[in-house]
């Protein structure tokens, strides 16, 4: 069989089997990549998922291109990254049709309003971990406590709750990048 | 259509050229900037799609949120598949799918070229210590935003139900989807219970 149509096979069971996000996914791509068809050594399926939390875009979509290009070029990932989406863009068009058509229907649109809060709680648990990733710990043990960390964070935190500063996120990300690059150049770690 | 209770209304553009642009590159940048997993992107979709363009509405927001979230693939991805889909049918939902899976191939694609120089690079550690921080500020900025709603309403149910996801996602760790499917369950229990009450009334 064609490479090409073995990234595609491989990389399109992934997509659809991966329900929940990135960390669902993990498993799968080390199955498929690392056991099963040996594309990636374990050391070098290590390396995919630093950089891959490292780079923006989702986990699944960096494995395909990450694989697809090692194993064959441009052309490996076109076919490794097209069939890791193909499952979504089927179904997510099919459930797209069926919400238009019926999510002012009585009983659905009271279920969803019922769901709505965990979509709330699942936002708030995603941001407090960031937050401690971020700033070391929340634990009282002061050694891991990062203040740089802290400080751009309540800065950046004001600044989006203010009414007056009008600043957009993606603007607010570069602005902190760049004040990150500063503070490494300032500390001498750059 | 209209949901008053809302604080912010939303309309769907005209689909013209120029909005399948400002489509494609709404979820170009908005892939770029998303790393540290789907909530990100939902939260930076929030504040790019909601509240600047008034493409969507928050209720509309989180129920795309639900279903992309139980569906298989990245939630990012299924997402832009939901907006695109809502704004102008197939042809919105593959172009918002493209603008959102070419920034993470072209970047990965340089860097499986040279990873281990990009692995070891110190600028790009130190911009992602600046950045770190302010994606935790983002993501709870648009966590309250979804709160206070929720909490003017003053229903009981849905705050219950809040807190009881949130204990079980941050402090017993139990998988998202599990905690879905459970309150999706309750959801459908409370809602026909709801209508029926209604219905005799």
């Amino acid at each position: 069989m064609s490479i090409f149509i073995q990234l595609f096979i491989s990389f399109f069971q992934i997509g659809l089997f991966s329900i929940g996000g990135g960390y669902a996914a993990m498993p799968l791509i080390q199955a498929q990549t690392v056991v099963l068809k040996g594309w990636l050594s374990l050391a070098e399926f290590a390396d995919l998922i630093t950089i891959a939390e490292m780079t923006p875009g989702p986990i699944a979509i960096n494995s395909a291109t990450f694989v697809g290009m090692k194993v064959a070029g441009i052309g490996g990932v076109v076919a490794a990254t097209l069939g890791n989406i193909l499952p979504s863009c089927i179904i997510m068009i099919i459930l797209a049709k069926l919400y238009e058509k019926y999510s002012k229907q009585t009983l659905l649109k009271s279920i969803l309003e019922n769901v709505r809060p965990v979509v709330v709680a699942a936002i708030f648990t995603a941001g407090l971990s960031l937050l401690q990733l971020a700033i070391g710990s929340f634990s009282l043990g002061i050694q891991n406590f990062d203040l740089f960390a802290v400080i751009v964070f309540l800065l950046a935190f004001v600044i989006l709750n203010s009414k007056k500063l009008r600043v957009g996120p993606i603007i607010l990300l570069i602005i902190g990048a760049a004040v990150g690059i500063g503070y490494g150049v300032v500390t001498g770690v750059v | 259509m209209s949901q008053p209770d809302l604080p912010i209304k939303s309309k769907k553009p005209e689909v013209n050229l120029k909005f399948y642009l400002k489509l494609f590159w709404t979820t170009f940048t908005l892939s770029l900037f998303t790393f540290g997993g789907g909530f990100v992107i939902i939260s930076l979709m929030r504040k790019k799609m909601v509240v600047n363009l008034k493409w969507i509405n928050d209720e509309e927001m989180m129920d795309f949120v639900i279903i992309a979230q139980s569906s298989p693939g990245p939630i990012a991805l299924n997402g832009s598949l939901m907006v695109g889909y809502h704004l102008a049918n197939i042809p919105g939902a593959l172009v918002a799918a493209l603008g959102t899976v070419l920034p993470p191939m072209i970047i990965l694609s340089l860097v499986s070229l040279g990873y281990e120089a990009v692995k070891t690079n110190l600028w790009i550690a130190s911009a992602f210590h600046g950045m770190r921080p302010v994606v935790a500020a983002i993501v709870l900025q648009v966590t309250w935003a979804l709160l206070k709603p929720l909490l003017d309403k003053k229903k009981i149910l849905p705050i219950a139900m809040l807190l009881l996801a949130f204990v079980a996602l941050y402090f017993f760790k139990v998988n998202i989807m599990l905690v879905m499917v459970v309150c999706v369950v309750a959801a459908v229990i409370l809602s026909l219970v709801e209508i029926k009450k209604e219905g005799h009334k």
